[in-house]
């Protein structure tokens, strides 16, 4: 590990003033500490904000919000999300183990960066790691790679199970400016895609500190998360599926749907939605929802076999949540 | 600034970059927690930090000030075992031994969160009380592998200690 300089903040304010220096923050550690130990990141200086009070699930009117250093297992275990918001409860426990769980912070999850195996090898050209350098994936081994929304300069996925969730109830992920203000970004505005400058994963400007996740009103319906993976614990996804719909009088009255495991950001597609909305659940209509996700969806050779998969898993998903048993 | 491990005051003043587990076993002696993967992949590093299993190669030892630091050589002594320590050598919950102290703190932890109704991935209601089956088990120790293989009867250890428990 490279030397650094290391700080703790015990407010928002000395937070900010060190990473508006520079410093970089450290929650759970879970991620950074793995990467810095690899010399995949190598910050000058970190500042701990394990002791800045952003802890603590507070409801805001029918909104609940969920402090940026709200462990998983604690986020998961609320009674609340798992009563009202169950499919993040899922996606949770769906994730890692309870020792990383016990670690892992809200906001540390959502800015967990790729498993992408030429990212974590300094050996390899990395756009991600070394902008410039080229992607290795590309052309290389990429079973656990995008078939959607990728670019020419990567084709990494985001691994998380957490924001899969947050993005298909649609929450929004309060931030601290480095000027001191506050803005807030939709979970499904936050993750970027890859485009021409895959070093950055999200829109967080140098500075900025995530201070909470605001899960909308609950929104009733049936929740699922699926997740497929290579073990059946302890594996990030190859496909997983966040699923919240609402059924009334046999259709589908409302439906939000998001997707992991198939490109740089959690995925989600307002036309899936759209589609299914005012439906009668079959076969041939997830069969269209399955066309129109997977409309451009791209292999790159090992991971060809994700696009029938995210077919399949879909139409199961959809079948479970509409109770269709078709 | 300083740890309290064991009950027992330890004072840390080193590079920032030393890992709690390299804490415990470089500067303190405590040699029972063992480093396995030191990325978080496989669970021998597992320690109770405030009670809570965590994996110690994934912190910073200078992130713990003050906090209170469980270890394997916290849970028993050769002379008056662990109920855990004592099951793990009845029912040979192991064959080298490498993985033994993460897999035993992990299981003292795990016992308390089921107590607590954590739910897990394999549990069916999120909510209610949780029980403990074989498969609860696995899940909840997916976290801790064992390249001995010794999971059956480890499942079994944990299980008779819980049934005492109860
Ligand atoms: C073996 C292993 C298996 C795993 N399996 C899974 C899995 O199956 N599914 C899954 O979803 N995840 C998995 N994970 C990843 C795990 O969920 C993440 O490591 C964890 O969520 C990161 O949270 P943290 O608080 O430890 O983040 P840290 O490591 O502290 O930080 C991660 C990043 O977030 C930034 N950051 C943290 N807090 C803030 C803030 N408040 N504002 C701005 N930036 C911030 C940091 O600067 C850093 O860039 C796994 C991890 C390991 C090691
Ligand atoms: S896919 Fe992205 S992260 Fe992986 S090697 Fe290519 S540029 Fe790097």
């Amino acid at each position: 590990m490279k030397p650094f300089e290391y700080n703790r903040a015990n407010d928002l304010d000395h937070a900010a003033r060190l990473t508006s220096d520079g410093a970089r923050p450290i929650a759970g550690g879970t991620n950074l500490l793995d990467l810095m130990k690899l010399e995949i990141e190598t910050p000058d200086a970190l500042v701990d904000i394990n002791r800045v009070p952003l802890g603590g699930i507070e409801p805001d009117g029918d909104e609940l919000r969920i402090g940026a250093l709200v462990t998983n297992s604690a986020c998961a275990a609320d009674e609340r999300i798992r009563r009202d918001y169950p499919v993040l409860a899922r996606a949770i426990l769906a994730g890692a183990t309870f020792q990383l769980r016990n670690k892992a912070t809200t906001a540390g999850n959502l800015c967990q960066r790729t498993r992408c195996y030429y990212f974590y090898n300094t050996e390899m050209p990395c756009n991600k790691r070394e902008p410039g350098s080229g992607c290795s994936a590309i052309g290389g081994f990429n079973r656990i790679h995008a078939v959607l929304g990728a670019s020419d300069a990567c084709i990494a996925t985001y691994p998380g199970d957490m924001a899969v969730a947050l993005c298909a109830l649609n929450a929004t992920v309060e931030i601290a400016t480095a000027e001191g203000h506050t803005r807030s970004v939709p979970v499904r505005a936050f993750h970027r895609l890859p485009d021409d400058a895959p070093e950055r994963d999200n829109v967080l400007e140098p500075g900025e500190v995530i201070t909470a996740v605001v899960l909308p009103a609950p929104p009733g319906g049936k929740h699922v998360y699926r997740k497929v993976r290579d073990r059946s614990s302890y594996a990030f996804a190859l496909v997983s599926i966040a699923a919240v719909v609402r059924m009334d009088g046999g259709a589908i009255a409302s439906a939000a749907l998001a997707f992991g495991g198939l490109a740089h950001k959690p995925w989600h597609d307002e036309r899936v939605d759209a589609l299914l909305v005012g439906e009668v659940p079959s076969d041939a209509l997830f069969d269209k929802a399955a066309d129109l996700l997977l409309d451009g969806a791209q292999g790159h050779g090992t991971n060809d076999f994700k696009i029938p998969m995210a077919r399949r898993t879909l139409k199961a998903v959809l079948r479970e949540v509409t109770g269709d048993a078709e | 600034m300083a740890l309290i491990i064991n009950g027992r005051e330890y004072a840390f003043e080193g590079d920032p970059r030393t890992t709690l587990l390299d804490f415990l076993r470089r500067d303190c002696d405590l040699t029972g927690t063992k480093k396995g993967c030191d990325h978080g992949q496989c669970g021998a590093c597992t320690v109770l930090v405030n009670g809570q299993r965590i994996n110690s190669c994934l912190t910073l030892a200078v992130m713990h000030d003050g906090e209170s630091v469980t270890t394997i050589e916290g849970l028993g002594t050769i002379d008056d075992l662990h109920p855990l320590q004592a099951a793990f050598v009845k029912h040979d919950g192991y064959q080298c031994g490498y993985c033994t102290p993460g897999q035993i703190c992990s299981a003292k932890a795990m016992l308390e969160e089921a107590a607590n109704n954590w739910p897990s991935f394999v549990s069916e209601n999120l909510s209610g009380e949780t029980r403990l089956t074989p498969d609860e088990i696995r899940e909840r120790m997916s976290g801790n592998l064992c390249r001995c293989g010794a999971y059956s009867n480890i499942v079994d250890a944990i299980v008779e200690v819980m049934e005492r428990e109860q």
